[in-house]
């Protein structure tokens, strides 16, 4: 019921908003944004490390803490009854923002990166064994590739990597010609932390399943700009950080088909995840509780349900056209700067612009930026790979999200046009 | 601007332009590389000692201003010096950048590292200021590697 109703609301929203999408109005959502630094208007360009919360997520975490807390899934009383309620409700939520068939293929960790070990200690460790590949990209965050080689150290496996170009682009004929027999597995980002690039997930999928071969998603940076339908990529396996997408730290999820969870081992044992413990034998509990051991990050989960609300009440369609126009802004704008260079220039792209400058490292673009009120990240992003490939130790990078102004932009470029004043 | 030019000193930004004993020493009896995998400062540390004293002193590698001029500015002054007065620079230069006062409240004359005093007001730019002295201790303590910040 509860679900249908969302539904209907988030489409009329959505029809209503699209091509009008309000930036200003939505600012006043996110009271960080009203603040200064080091005596400017805060410019928060730092939306890929993680993001600012809306007040709905804010009263969410208050109101559970006044109101609601409690245990979950165990008590009688009325407090745990409401805590389990709200707690469930958050995952129908992300359901119905993945677009998943069922809630119970929705698991609650810690995030992305837990996600992403869960798939690689589970599934990895059953199905991958001695001379097995796992394939994943040259555009990986760190949290992408490191899983993957604990697990082949450890079952005598081998991580494939998928190239890309000097655009940022996956290279999909290579990607194709590195699949076969003794593949197991693709993990691939959907968005690209250190480039941008919005990777072809749908046609990667089509040629991994033409082969049998299941596929991961690392959807952390994609699920904050664009609307995801994990049925309609036809991914097994979909992972996001919570925070990241206007939620709380320390909550992320797995998306994964039935199927392929009902058959993986439990990640970790304790408490809820069980049916019944006696010293000789465990039962496991049915999905998705058998992942999710001990008590839950209830608040967290609650939280991530009301950022989720939140974007799809303002309509992900109408955020992905209002953050294109900012990107191509915000490319044409800091890109004619002289002395600058922009690192990751795919087609495809989303939020992120990462550049370098001549004769000036990025730790002191960041620090000059920084006195100008403006957060950017400086460094490899958690991507040393990338760096490597394009022959840089690092990049400064300014990532965008819904709230981001072509004012902050312009604020952007005159820091940058500060930084060449010092450095020249 | 003011903050900024406090942090970038004009010896600061002269220096991480051209920095001085920046090439190899070939035969160097002591050899290190520093890294600071925050930001990917890289550097390599080559040491002449002779009798328990710095007889030459270079380095080579990249990183930011800070990090740069810092080690530039580092051979100059441990050049000629014994491993007990580089120790002693090695605090001083801490304690300036990390905005502490020594335990006798009095600090030794630096010099012209005074110039990174600024530094101690941006605590994520400490690791850039230090990662050659970092270096230089382990180099002087005999190690023959790779050390890093983190």
């Amino acid at each position: 019921m509860i679900s249908s109703a969302k539904i209907s609301l988030s489409e009329s929203y959505s029809t209503q908003d699209l091509g009008r999408f309000d930036v200003q109005r939505v600012r006043r959502d996110f009271p960080i944004l009203a603040r200064e630094v080091n005596g400017r208007r805060l410019v928060y360009l730092d939306n890929a490390a993680t993001s600012q919360k809306p007040r709905e997520v804010i009263d969410a975490l208050i109101r559970y803490y006044e109101q609601e807390n409690a245990n979950i899934h165990r008590g009688v009383h009325y407090l745990s009854q409401r805590a389990t309620e709200e707690y469930e409700r958050a995952r129908k939520t992300v359901q119905e923002f993945l677009n998943a068939p069922h809630w119970s293929e929705i698991i609650f960790v810690r995030s992305a990166t837990e996600a992403i070990n869960l798939v690689a200690q589970t599934y990895g460790r059953r199905h991958v064994g001695a001379g097995d590949e796992v394939l994943v990209t040259a555009m990986e965050h760190h949290s992408n590739i490191v899983p993957w080689q604990i697990l082949c150290e450890e079952k005598g496996a081998t991580l494939r990597v998928a190239p890309m170009n000097e655009q940022g682009e996956l290279m999909l004929d290579a990607f194709g010609d590195l699949l076969s027999s003794r593949t197991k597995l693709v993990a691939a980002p959907h968005v690209s932390n250190a480039l941008g690039t919005i990777n072809p997930i749908k046609r990667m999928v089509e040629m991994a399943h033409s082969r049998n071969i299941p596929v991961l998603v690392d959807g952390a940076q994609a699920v904050p700009h664009m609307a995801v339908d994990v049925q309609a990529l036809d991914c097994d396996f979909y992972a996001f950080s919570g925070h990241k997408v206007f939620g709380p730290t320390g909550i992320g999820i797995l998306y994964g088909k039935s199927r392929l969870l009902e058959g993986m081992p439990p990640y970790q044992g304790g408490g809820d995840m069980i049916s019944s413990v006696t010293f000789e034998k465990t039962v496991y509990n049915k999905l998705p509780y058998k992942f999710e051991a001990g008590t839950p990050h209830i608040e967290g989960a609650i939280g991530l349900g009301a950022a989720l609300e939140y974007l799809m009440k303002l309509g992900l369609d109408g955020v992905a056209v209002h953050e294109h126009d900012l990107l191509t802004y915000a490319t044409d704008r800091v890109g004619a700067l002289p002395g600058v260079r922009l690192v990751g220039t795919a087609k495809e792209k989303a939020s992120v612009l990462s550049f370098v400058m001549d004769n000036v490292h990025p730790h002191d673009v960041g620090t000059i930026l920084d006195q100008e009120g403006i957060a950017v990240r400086t460094g490899h992003h958690c991507a040393q790979p990338v760096m490597d490939r394009f022959g840089i130790p690092a990049t400064t990078r300014a990532s965008f999200a819904l709230y981001n102004t072509r004012e902050e932009v312009d604020a952007l470029a005159r820091g940058i046009e500060k930084v060449r004043e010092v450095f020249v | 601007m003011a903050d900024l030019r406090e942090l970038y000193q004009d010896v600061i930004l002269e220096h991480s332009k051209a920095p001085r004993n920046y090439r190899e020493i070939g035969g160097a009896s002591r050899k290190v590389e520093g890294y600071n995998p925050l930001c990917g400062d890289r550097y390599t540390i080559y040491i002449d000692l002779e009798n328990n004293s710095i007889r030459d002193i270079s380095f080579q590698g990249s990183g930011c201003a800070i990090s740069k001029a810092s080690a530039s500015m580092m051979t100059q002054s441990v050049k000629g010096k014994t491993k007990d007065q580089a120790e002693e620079l090695f605090n001083s230069f801490h304690n300036l950048v990390t905005g502490q006062t020594p335990p006798n409240g009095t600090e030794p004359d630096i010099g012209k590292l005074s110039v990174f005093s600024g530094v101690s007001e941006y605590p994520v730019r400490v690791k850039c200021a230090t990662l050659a002295w970092h270096t230089l201790r382990a180099a002087l303590e005999g190690e023959n590697e790779t050390i890093s910040t983190e």
